[in-house]
């Protein structure tokens, strides 16, 4: 027994775009966090009891802060009691959480980091500590607001894809590549799953080598309630099913090893 | 002070344990909870053969609670016997193995094949809303309730708690039936069935329509059955539904619990368990209670 729940504290909390918000916090879960984990964050309205799993966009390992930006799910959501912390409130988290991104395979690589809607934070922290040859960043977003942007400029080449063509290639984070010709040997993906779904099968067909982060809904956040499995190709050593545990076995998998 | 506990002669150190399905087999909370202070742990039901469960999505939060439907996911008793049990042993702990099962063969057969192995109690769980078959198909019949207890008390060696469904008319009527059946004690309550809707969707949230409801929310049910569970029967009672800190868990013991299960907090805080422990010794020394057992079922 080593781990508990904690009350990490908000140091700040800035609106990004519409319903999407970034918060820095100062947290024990800092110190061991990487990138593709989650944290599970709980709201302070005792009502509201199941954490929310939120992925951790950036990491200061030095200071002990963490870098959350999170989507704002509707009126009364946690999500929204979240947008209103301040700088100095108390939120009770535990974490991190998952296995994270496996970044170190992609040393010498062509890689493309992708990431979807509120799947592109986590991409940001891989951007950061990924090294490899050559690294792609295609960040597809519903419109203009394309939140995270200038970060990622600085840290790779960036391609965007926008829902309604305002901002880069109108469609999907694959039409920015088909567009674009972009090539990778390498892939990291990270968005709904209608988009994981397409990058899986793109992957298939060209033979890369590709890890998708997934998202279901959750009650513990630590592989015990079985509430957030996916379908998993072969039968899974603690399950002895064919299904995996998103919060405890992922969030990120080796696309070939799940059914999306 | 005396923390200990006799629940159908074994003793617990304390009165605590967890409601099965909110703790896995133990090893997932061993990060949060030493699980050497919990009275027992109840280990997520197990069946004759693996279960894959019901399709995602499986819980939903609600208004002070949680509704799941899970379906009794578990890798199967072989599993179970070779990993979870050597695990737990590890622990100064008593273990509850949850059983689950579609027939009454499945019962009998997990029990059987449990009962050479080094366990210390069973929980039968006849009160599933999840699972089509099996399940609470048995939890809402006394008669067929009364016939399952007695099915498994052929195989059991070690003594066999019946956890019952708070979906039924009468909770007393269904205590007395698994008693005059053999059961050594009853456990209750298992979740309440439950529907949400996504009016934005317009369609159920949860892939199986319905769910469980469990948490804070249901507790004064909970505390109520717990009650009339106790004053409807001479074995042990073990008391569950939203137990969320010690003064809810004491609650359950006046009225009528001689141990109780914490389930959902578990997902508010993964070591609410040990403060709850805490709690209730508190409570005890400043009320002046020499044992546990001094608290049980005295709100009459």
């Amino acid at each position: 027994m080593a781990k508990k729940k904690e009350n990490a504290q908000v140091i700040s909390q800035e609106m990004l775009a519409p319903d999407i918000y970034s918060m820095w916090i100062r947290t024990e879960a800092a110190y061991e966090a990487k990138p593709g984990q989650f944290i599970s964050m709980y709201t302070n309205d005792g009502s509201k009891l199941l954490p929310r799993p939120i992925s951790i966009c950036e990491i200061d390992s030095a200071e002990g802060r963490l870098r959350v930006v999170y989507r704002v799910t509707g009126k009364d959501t946690g999500t929204e009691g979240f947008s209103k912390m301040k700088a100095g409130d108390t939120i009770p988290l535990i974490g991190p959480l998952g296995n994270g991104f496996p970044y170190e395979k992609a040393e010498g690589k062509k890689v493309f980091l992708m990431g979807g809607g509120i799947g592109v934070p986590p991409i940001l922290e891989l951007a950061k500590q990924i090294k490899c040859g050559k690294k792609q960043i295609i960040a597809g977003y519903r419109d203009s607001q394309t939140f995270l942007r200038n970060e990622f400029e600085q840290n790779g080449e960036l391609y965007i894809s926008t829902e309604d063509g305002s901002v880069g290639t109108k469609g999907n984070v694959l039409d920015a590549v088909r567009e674009n010709a972009l090539e990778a040997d390498m892939i990291y993906a990270c968005g709904p799953t209608p988009m994981l779904r397409a990058i899986k099968a793109y992957a298939q067909e060209k033979g890369i080598e590709c890890y998708i982060s997934l998202e279901e809904r959750m009650a513990c956040g630590i592989g015990a309630c079985l509430a957030c499995v996916c379908r998993s190709k072969e039968k899974d050593h603690h399950s002895n099913v064919h299904n995996k545990r998103i919060c405890k076995d992922g969030p990120v998998f080796l696309s070939t090893e799940v059914e999306i | 002070m005396d923390m200990r506990v006799n629940i159908a002669g074994v003793e617990w150190k304390n009165p605590v344990t967890v409601a099965s399905g909110t703790f896995g087999s133990g090893a997932e909370f061993a990060d949060y909870v030493d699980l050497n202070c919990l009275g027992a742990v109840t280990t997520k039901g197990v069946a004759n053969i693996p279960w894959p469960g019901n399709p995602t999505p499986r819980v939903a939060e609600t208004y002070g609670g949680m509704m799941n439907a899970v379906g009794l996911q578990n890798p199967g008793i072989d599993v179970f016997c070779e990993r979870d049990i050597p695990f737990l042993r590890q622990y100064d702990t008593k273990i509850i193995v949850n059983v689950c099962g579609k027939s009454e063969e499945d019962y009998c057969e997990v029990v059987e094949r449990l009962a050479d192995e080094d366990v210390d109690m069973l929980e039968i769980n006849i009160s599933c809303p999840n699972v089509k078959e099996g399940g609470i198909a048995f939890g809402q019949n006394p008669k067929a309730a009364e016939d399952i207890t007695k099915a498994v008390k052929k195989y059991a060696k070690q003594p066999v708690i019946m956890k019952l469904s708070p979906n039924v008319t009468s909770i007393a009527e269904m205590a007395k039936a698994v008693e005059a059946g053999g059961a050594d004690a009853v456990s209750l309550i298992n979740t309440i069935t439950g529907m949400k809707i996504d009016i934005n969707r317009r369609t159920f949230v949860l892939a199986n329509r319905t769910g469980g409801v469990s948490g804070p929310a249901i507790h004064p049910i909970a505390v109520r059955m717990v009650y009339e569970a106790a004053n409807a029967v001479k074995i042990p009672v073990i008391g569950m539904g939203g137990i969320a800190k010690a003064e809810d868990a004491i609650e359950m013991l006046l009225a009528g619990a001689s141990a109780v299960s914490v389930g959902t907090a578990n997902f508010h805080d993964p070591g609410v368990t040990m403060e709850i422990v805490d709690g209730i010794a508190q409570y005890m020394e400043q009320q002046g209670f020499g044992k546990v057992a001094d608290m049980v079922g005295i709100v009459k």
